[in-house]
This record gives structure tokens, sequence and C-alpha cells, in this order.
């Protein structure tokens, strides 16, 4: 479809397009405008809101749990007064600690890092820095919102059924979730859970459909793919990991949905659970391992890819330089692409599975480290002789690639099956993956909010309260997860309700105590951040420049406040690459991407 | 009433906090937004230059705090290749961790933005991109290779003069069964599973059963360096045998059997000298995610010397004899014998 066509639909899209274009002529009703638009730009302020309502949700889950595993010992009467039956006497009860470590685990992975993350700034930046007008189908776009909003509303429900969300960890391995008797939270909360994950992977399958559509087939003149920022590469591989691996998730919890309601026995075999023999025979637990790392490891990708590519993109813009190795930094996101297919069963190494295959996988894995390293190193080059502003947005880039560097070093302990033999499942792992995944991805997404904020709601959010959150966030990250490292090494096994009956890990006790504290704070610390965010978006400082970053790309070409269409009059066309941050002629230090090359200049 | 104060304590920081913002923003725009931004930004670059000195002072700070904490030498001789291999790795990427994120920092605070800089126009160079992607392949592939080797060492047949233990996981404890002196482990089938009586579901129309032992209690009886080969199966759910001081872990799969085998180097008595632990204990510890009681799925090994291990075993009392106290128990044993290993089928 034309981007006419898009925004007007067909009948008015042989009409004089200068004139319908951008502004609305018939104001719309509230409903279409603001709940049920198609309008991206509306759309990804729809994902980002839920994002940041789940995210205060996960994040209090874990405040809750930190506390037991912090202070066994004490009681917290108000927890009683929220969570009643859950926590009598103030104590939480092992069953809704597991559901709380599951559902915050879900949560945040799910509902905040892949919905809240790629449907934001999928939704914001595809068409403004393409040079589109909208998706390629905005309709399904508003469809992808609708069944995220959907899949949230399961989700949440089974927050308050009397046995509990689920609570066999965001992976939910069977049998233990396939079997009411094994656990309370495997009974309705599972279904519940497994309904929320079925609609929510419609919902990443029908937006990353769009999403690769709009970047294949919607680019304005002159955008030819090498001119494409590295925002735009990596949200387009973002969504073809998700489509690739998101209906193998799917089949894997079709399966677990008959195991659990129609007696099959995918995943159940010679069972004996509550005095009684199951009759089921065959299946293999471990299949569903398969099914779940299928997708779990490229999903682990999906929540990275689009903080590095706005991480790519803030850094350049505020370096006042080109990213360094454009080339080489798409090659290695194909090649993280590539490679993010086929290492899900370092998961797995001690599942029983043949050790030759763990060879295997060894390799790969570790081969991933390869392309991870050159991106890490291109972003050094890029600020290397830079002009560095330090904008909020500027320095939750730059602590994403030291949380990417931390994370990522890590990973290659755990890679290697052999370490992974003593490492697998304990504290080490939780160090490694919350650093590289959550936090990280975390700060990419907020150096992504600062730095579009003024192109979502054509103000700025406050910088100083941007550099408060920013400090307390990083170090408060770096002290709750550095010390895990060392219990996981340690042996401390996660997923522990209480580890004061162990004599190996009982020595960490004041340390679990130190990592809450400073949890708390940083869970309270997001506040700022929060009520910055929501208090700018109607007091922050206006906008009178639109293109406050002097950026190269395409999305300051619009008006402050962009209309339906993204620009009046006709789109602009493309002469150059994103990252012209060279000396204009003019005394300026930038070359917008719609200027046509001078004299004598060479295309990149 | 005193959590209502406490949140409104906490709202009202977060107002005086978000006033104190707003007004440096206004005092910015009368002072002159240019200057306050060069302030801004020389302040800032200070800043991450002392968080990075921080940082580097409380990793010392950390691992001096948590080194004593840490475990105690390899218990198992597989281990000590580990902890070697573990060492390298940690050379390898500790070193790339202070030389990346040194540059990172330091590239923050000396090039920050002055009036009189500008940025070096510096878009690629394929000298360089092509040496940082050949050093980390070069530096993966030897750790590869290193992984390889000891993964092969650790995850082959265990030695034909190893004994064999077989270790089920249960909601929420471990079951050990020993060969007995046939040194065979009978037949088990989960149909035949009854608590009170059969709680591994031993088949009695197989005599290698009859000798077979079951402690009940969790605790894992080795002997030290005599390799043994753990059969390792679960009645439920998944389960996980977690062995932090021999550096071992082998999923319990339901259906599946799997196995795992190491070389205990160092008794619980030696061991309680070395780390001058009176209370000093291997444990078992579940790590894979299983109910309500994971956290408290504890099982112990007690490694031995073999006078010592054959003592304790000649006081075991065969399952079936004590499930059956009306039959003959099995005749005192000897040292076990465990040359024939005959394959454990499930069903
Ligand atoms: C150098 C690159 C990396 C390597 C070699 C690597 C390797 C591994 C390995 C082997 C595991 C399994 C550990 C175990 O369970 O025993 C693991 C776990 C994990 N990794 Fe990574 N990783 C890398 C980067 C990443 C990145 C970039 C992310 C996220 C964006 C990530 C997220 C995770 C998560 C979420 C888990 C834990 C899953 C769970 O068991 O709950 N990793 N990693
Ligand atoms: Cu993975
Ligand atoms: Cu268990």
């Amino acid at each position: 479809m034309s981007n006419e066509a898009i925004i007007h639909g067909p009948e008015v899209a042989h009409g004089n397009a200068a004139e319908h274009q951008g502004h609305e002529h018939h104001e719309q009703h509230f409903i279409w405008k603001y709940i049920f638009s198609q309008d991206h730009k509306i759309i990804s302020r729809q994902f980002l809101v839920t994002g940041i309502f789940w995210a205060i949700v996960g994040a209090f889950f874990s405040l809750i749990f930190r506390l037991q595993l912090g202070f066994p010992d004490s009681t917290f009467p108000w927890m009683e007064s929220i969570l009643g039956e859950w926590a009598k006497g103030g104590k939480l009860s092992p069953e809704f600690y597991y559901a709380l470590i599951t559902m915050h685990g879900t949560i945040l992975v799910f509902f905040v890092l892949t919905a809240g993350l790629s449907g934001t700034f999928a939704n914001l930046l595809i068409p403004l820095q393409i040079g589109a007008r909208d998706m390629a189908s905005p309709f399904l776009n508003m469809l992808s919102y609708w069944f995220f909003f959907a899949s949230s509303v399961f989700m949440f429900i089974s927050l308050f059924v009397q046995t509990g969300p689920a609570a066999g960890g965001w992976t939910t391995y069977p049998p233990l979730s396939a079997l009411k008797e094994a656990s309370l939270g495997s009974g309705v909360g599972m279904d519940l859970w497994l309904i929320g994950m079925a609609l929510f992977v419609i919902s990443s399958l029908l937006g990353g459909l769009n999403y690769i559509s709009t970047v294949l087939n919607m680019r304005t003149k002159g955008m030819t793919m090498t001119r494409l920022p590295l925002t735009i590469w990596a949200l387009f591989f973002t969504a073809v990991l998700g489509v690739l691996s998101f209906p193998v998730l799917f089949s894997g919890f079709v399966l677990l949905i008959f195991d659990r309601n129609f007696g099959t026995s995918f995943y159940l075999s010679e069972i004996f659970i509550n005095g009684r023999a199951l009759p089921h025979i065959g299946g293999s637990a471990i299949l569903y391992q398969h099914l779940f790392w299928f997708l779990g490891h490229p999903e682990v990708y999906i929540i990275m890819l689009p903080g590095m590519g706005m991480a790519s993109e803030i850094i350049a813009v505020n370096s006042r330089k080109p990213i360094f190795g454009y080339l080489a930094m798409v090659i290695s996101l194909i090649s993280i692409t590539l490679l993010a297919f086929l290492v899900w069963a370092h998961h797995m190494f001690v599942t029983g599975m043949s050790p030759f295959l763990g060879s295997i996988f060894v390799l790969l894995t570790l081969l991933i480290a390869v392309p991870s390293a050159v991106k890490v190193f291109n972003w050094l080059t890029t600020i290397w002789k830079g002009n560095l502003r330090f904008t909020p947005a500027m320095l939750f880039a730059l602590g994403f690639v030291s949380l990417f560097i931390s994370g990522g070093l890590t990973g290659i302990f755990l890679g290697n099956s052999a370490l992974d033999i003593h490492l697998h499942d304990t504290y080490f792992v939780v160090a490694h993956f919350h650093i590289v995944m959550g936090v990280s991805a975390f700060f990419g997404m907020f150096a992504g909010i600062y730095h579009w904020f003024p192109k979502m709601f054509g103000r700025f959010m406050n910088n100083t309260l941007g550099y408060i959150h920013f400090f307390i966030t990083i170090a408060g990250a770096y002290l709750i997860f550095w010390p895990m490292h060392y219990e996981g090494i340690a042996g401390m096994p996660r997923r522990y309700y209480d580890y004061s009956a162990w004599e190996s890990f009982k020595q960490f006790q004041s340390l679990n105590a130190f990592i809450s504290v400073i949890a708390a704070i940083v869970f309270f610390t997001q506040f700022i951040f929060v009520i910055n965010f929501f208090v700018s978006i109607w007091r922050g400082r206006r906008l009178t420049n639109p293109n406050p970053w002097g950026a190269t790309t395409l999305e300051w070409t619009t008006p402050i406040h962009p209309g339906h269409g993204n620009w009046e009059g006709e789109i602009p066309e493309v002469y150059r690459w994103a990252y012209d941050y060279k000396d204009d002629g003019h005394g300026g230090d930038f070359i917008p991407q719609t200027v046509p090359l001078r004299e004598g200049e060479e295309d990149h | 009433m005193s959590g209502f104060i406490t949140i409104a304590l906490i709202f009202l920081v977060f107002i005086i906090i978000y006033q104190i913002a707003k007004a440096s923003e206004y005092a910015s725009v009368i002072r002159g937004e240019e200057k306050v931004k060069v302030q801004t930004n020389r302040t800032i670059a200070w800043l991450l230059v002392i968080f990075f000195l921080l940082g580097l002072w409380g990793i010392w700070k950390c691992h001096m705090l948590l080194q004593d904490k840490m475990l105690p030498v390899s218990a198992s001789v597989q281990g000590v290749q580990y902890d070697l291999m573990f060492k390298a790795t940690l050379w390898v990427t500790g070193v790339t961790f202070f030389i990346t994120q040194t540059l990172l920092f330091w590239f923050c605070f000396k090039y920050q933005s002055t009036e009189k800089r500008t940025s070096f126009f510096f878009p690629h160079n394929n000298k360089l991109e092509v040496l940082w992607t050949t050093v980390p392949a070069i530096a993966m592939a030897a750790l590869v290779a290193v992984g390889l080797k000891n993964w092969m060492a650790f995850t082959s047949e265990a030695p034909k003069d190893a004994m064999i233990v077989e270790v089920v996981g249960k909601q929420f404890n471990w079951l050990i069964r020993y060969p007995g002196q046939d040194g065979v482990l009978g037949k088990r089938d989960f149909r035949k599973i009854d608590d009170a009586n059969n709680v591994l579901g031993l088949d009695w129309t197989d005599k290698d059963n009859m000798d077979d032992i079951i402690a009940q209690n969790g605790e894992l009886h080795l002997v030290v360096n005599r390799p043994v080969k753990l059969i390792i199966g679960s009645r439920d759910v998944i389960h996980d045998v977690g062995l932090p001081h021999f550096r071992m872990k082998m999923d319990a799969v339901p259906g599946i059997m799997t196995t795992l085998w190491f070389t205990p180097q160092y008794t619980s008595t030696e061991m309680k000298k070395i780390t001058g632990n009176e209370n000093f204990v291997y444990e078992i510890a579940c790590d894979q995610v299983c109910g309500k009681g994971h956290y408290s799925m504890r099982g112990t090994v007690i490694v031995q010397t073999q006078v010592e291990y054959d003592a304790w075993m000649l006081m075991q009392k065969s399952y079936y004899a004590s499930t059956h106290e009306s039959v003959a128990p099995a005749p005192g044993a000897t040292a076990p014998k465990t040359d024939s290993v005959k394959a454990i089928t499930m069903k």
C-alpha cells in the first residue's frame, strides 16, 4: 500500500495528496484518536505506558521477595494487609514466593522488555526514521497492541486467583507446570499464564510482521538499506527473531496445554506423585525445554537488540561523530541474529543431553561473543575523539555499554559447558542475565525514552532528575548484581526461599540483606523517573527547535507535534547515510539525511 | 498508620526533589543555557570518573570481603581441573573487563565536549575492525579448546572400578540406593512405588533388588579416592543433583536416566580440617525449581575411607529386609563389589 492510502484509506488516496497529508481536517473522536488509534505514534505510547505499568508491578514483586531473602527471620505486617493469606503473620509463604519470582520474570522479560521495549520503539521509530507515514498495516498494528492488552488482562487476573499465579519459574518447565498436584501455582494460575502467553505470542507476531514489512517496503525515496540508522537495523532483526522463534514457543505451549487438560503425554513419563502413579508414559520433559529455549535464547536478543540499536544511535548523536564501522555493526547484528537460533541448548547442558551435542553448542555459543565484542569495540571507537555531550540519554547509552560488557563476559563462563556444570542454576546465572539483559536492556530503554521523549510529546524531560536517576541506578545495579557472582561461584542455587538451613550458603545472609536494601533503594529511585516522565508530558519544558539534539535522521524533520501521517507535504527524500556528523560548511557539525550531497562529496 | 506516614514522607521527598530539579531548570534558562550546559557537562564527566574509581575500589573491597566465604578447595579430582579452567577464564575476561571499562570511562572524560573541541570524522577502519574480530575469535577458540577437553573428560564413561549409587529425587527429598553386595542395582518400575513399603518401586521379582539398600535420609556415603558413578532419576518433577563442593551437577528427570561421575579426594573429616569448620558438611542442593519445598531439598555427602565405609555398610539393612520383616535379612555384607555394571531399566 502506498503511504497515502494508509492514512486516508484508498478512497482518498488519489485525491490531491498534498492537501490531505498530515493534519486531519475532521476532528477525530477521542476514542479513535487515543484508544483504538491506528497512528503508530499513539500505539507506541500505549505500549510504553502499559510497559511502565508492568515494570512497576514486576519490580514491586522483586521488592517483596527480596525482603524475604534479605530478612528471612523478620515479619512484615503490612505484607499481610496486601497479600492476605499469602503472607500470614507478615511472613511470605513459600508458594507465593515462587509465584512472585515466576511472575517477576514473566512480566519483566515479556511484558516490559519485549512488548514494552520493541512495541514502543519499533512503533515510534520505524516509520519516522525510514520516512513512512505509518506502518504497512496500521490496523494490524492496532490489533497487536490490543492482543497485548488482552494478554496483560489474563496475566493480571492470574495474580488474584485463589491458588495463586503460576509458580514454576518464568521458564515453566513441565512436569512441575503440567501437573496440578505438583504445586499450587500449577492450577488455574498456570492456565491463565498459558492463555496470557498465547495471546502475547499473537501480539508479537502481528507486530513483528508489520515491522518487517514496513522496513522492507515503505522506505522513502533514497533511503537504501545501507542508509538506515542502526536503530532500524536492530529493530528489524528483533522482529525477525521474534517472528521465527515465537511460533516454536507457541507450539511448546500448545503441547503443554494438551498435557495439562487432555491427557496427552508429550512431556510426561513415569511419574508418581501424590501417592499415585500417573498413566503417562513415553513423553519427554526435555522436549519442552528445547521448544522453550528455541525461543528463549533468541528472546534474550529480542530484548537486547533494540537497546543496541538505540545506544548506537544515541552515542553517535551525542559524540557528534559517525558510528564507527557502520557496516561491521550491521554484519554483527546479522551474525548475532543467525547465531541466536543456534545456541539454545546452552541452557540445557546438564539435562543429560548428549555431551557431543553439548560441545557443538559450546562452540556456537562462544562464537556469539565475537560479534558482541565487535560491537563493544566499535562503540568505544565511536566515543574516541568525539565531542561528548552528556545528556541523560547519552549517560544511559554509555551505561548500557558498560553493563553489556560486564554481563557479556560472564556469558563466556556459562557458555563453556565444562564451567556451566557447576554454575548452572546458581546466582551466577542470575547475576549474568540481570546485568546483561535486565539492567542493560533497561538502560537502552531509558536512553531511548530520554532521547525521543521530545519527539513523542513535544517537551523535554527534566535533566537533573535524569542525572540523579542514572547515577543511583547504575551504582545500585552493580552493587546488587556484582556480589551475586560470588554467591553463584560458591554454588548458591537460585530460586531458593530461604538459605538458613544450608551450611554451605548461610554465610551469605548478611550479603543478601545488603543486596535487598540496595534493591529497595533502586526500586524507589525509579519513581524519580516515573514522576519525571508523567509530569513532563504536561509540564515539561517545551520544545522550540524541532531538532533539539542536532541529529541527522528523519524523525527530526517532522513538525514538533506531528499529526497522523508525520510530515506535512511531501515525505522528505534521503540523499546520504544517517551518520554524517561532520562540518556542514556553514559552521554546523552535522548534515541531515535530507541534504543532497555537495559537489565532490562522496556517498558513504 | 505508620505505613501511611512513611508513604506520605516518601511522597514529600519526591516532591521536594522534583521542585529542586525544576528550579534548576528555570535557573539555567536565566543564567544562559549554553553556559550551564558546559558546566553540567564538565560536572558529569567528573562524576563518571569518580564513579569508575569508586567502582574499582568497590570491586576490590567486595573481593576482600567475600573471598573467605567462597567454596574451599575442590573436593573432587575433576574439580581441580575445573578450578584451573575457571581461573584461566577469569584472567581472560578480567583483563578484557578492565581494559574496556577503563577505555569507556577514560574516553568519556578525555573527550567531553568543550567549546573548542570538534569531533574527528572517523567512520571506519578495516585494519582495526579485522583486528578486533580476530583477537576475540582466537581467544574464544582457546577457551573452547580447554573447555571441550575438560567437558569430554567430565562426561566420559566412568572408570570400570567406579562404585555405583542411585540418587532419586522426589518432592522434597533425596532417596539414595546402594546396589548392595552384588554391586548391581535391580530393576524398578514407577507403578510399583508405594510410599509405605516401596519408595522406589523396586521389582521384587528381580533378585538383584534383594540386597539393595535405600537411604531415605538423603545421606550419600562415598569412598575417598574411589570414582563414583551416580545414576540419577526422579519420581515426580525435574530436580537437579547439585554438588557444589565437587563442582558437579546433573538434572534428575522423570522418565530418563542421567549419570554423573567423579572422584572424591577429601574425606568429610579432612574437609573439616581444611575449612576449619567443625560443622562442615558436603551438601546436595536441588538446583532445579521443583515446587514449594525446593529450597529445603537437601541431601548430604559423607566421604569416608574405605574402612569406615565398609563398617558403615555392614550396619545397613537391605531395603527388602527392612520392609519384609518376616523374611530373613540378607547375609552380612563384605565390601561391596561393583565390577559388573548392569544397565538399569526403569520399566
Ligand atoms: C557473550 C554472550 C553470551 C553468552 C556466551 C551467554 C551464555 C549464557 C549461558 C550459557 C546461559 C545458561 C546458563 C545456565 O543456565 O546455566 C545463559 C543464561 C542466560 N543468558 Fe546469556 N549469554 C550471553 C549473552 C546474553 C545476553 C546478551 C542476554 C540477554 C540479552 C543473555 C541472557 C541470558 C538469560 C536471560 C539467561 C538465563 C535464563 C534462565 O535460566 O532463566 N545472555 N547465558
Ligand atoms: Cu541463551
Ligand atoms: Cu527438587
